[in-house]
């Protein structure tokens, strides 16, 4: 039968610079801990955070040499998490955390309009696959859609740069699309997101 | 009979944290230096 130190005797060799004696001390008390947490919080998530922020108390507050509790360990920590689950539920009174129903999801009417990453990704191969297709129109019509479509510019502003009428412009822009279709077809592309 | 036994109560139920969050604060307590100087105590992560 092996002897289990007791929790006095771990904490001062744990304060000693002995790290297996925490991770007894946290595997000992892991679950009473845990269970005493949950009953007040009724939520996992939210136990693992007030568990761990319970520990990083106790380590930094026995790291520092700051422990007098000799022989009450246990009492200590459970009075630190129920100090942590207290400051838990007066944040959540200012800040009360809303939950959507089945019939109503706050995320629907809510949302930022930046891409995900994944639909990022695919957008800007997009833009690179496209930028090689332009790549193969003739200049004429490549100089008026990089233009126009880069560039924002007017088909009136494009004519005084090009020199063309309004029309011819509008012409090659014209073709310069058809042509990107043919191109695309013709080398079965997908451009899609 | 009117049933007086209260059902299986969540706030009863037995929970542990999960090996990760042991071995975390494991972790944490391994680079956790605390140092001492002139009364004043620093404390260092040398993670």
């Amino acid at each position: 039968m092996q002897l289990q130190a007791e929790d006095p005797i771990l904490v001062q060799n744990y304060m000693s610079g002995d790290e297996k004696s925490l991770e007894i001390l946290i595997n000992r008390h892991n679950q009473r801990l845990t269970s005493f947490i949950y009953s007040k919080v009724l939520d996992k998530d939210i136990t693992e955070d007030i568990f761990q922020d319970t520990f990083i108390k106790v380590i930094r507050t026995l790291k520092r040499g700051a422990y007098n509790e000799e022989g009450k360990f246990l009492p200590w920590v459970m009075r630190i998490a129920h100090n942590l689950i207290i400051d838990h539920f007066r944040r959540n009174k200012r800040m009360p955390k809303f939950e959507g129903s089945e019939d109503f999801n706050i995320f629907s009417v809510l949302g930022d309009n930046k891409l995900d990453a994944e639909k990022q990704l695919i957008k800007d191969q997009i833009e690179s696959d496209l930028g090689l297709l332009i790549e193969e129109l003739p200049d004429d019509q490549k100089e008026v859609l990089v233009m126009r479509i880069y560039k924002d510019m007017s088909f009136k502003e494009i004519s005084e740069n090009t020199g063309v009428s309004i029309n011819t412009a509008l012409g090659r822009m014209r073709y310069a699309l058809i042509n990107l279709r043919k191109i695309i077809e013709k080398n079965n592309i997908v451009l899609t997101n | 009979m009117e049933q007086i036994y209260p059902g299986h109560l969540e706030k009863c139920k037995l929970v542990k944290a999960k090996p990760a969050t042991v071995e975390f604060l494991l972790q944490y307590s391994k680079a956790l230096h605390v140092t001492k100087h002139k009364g004043i105590i620093l404390e260092n992560n040398l993670n």
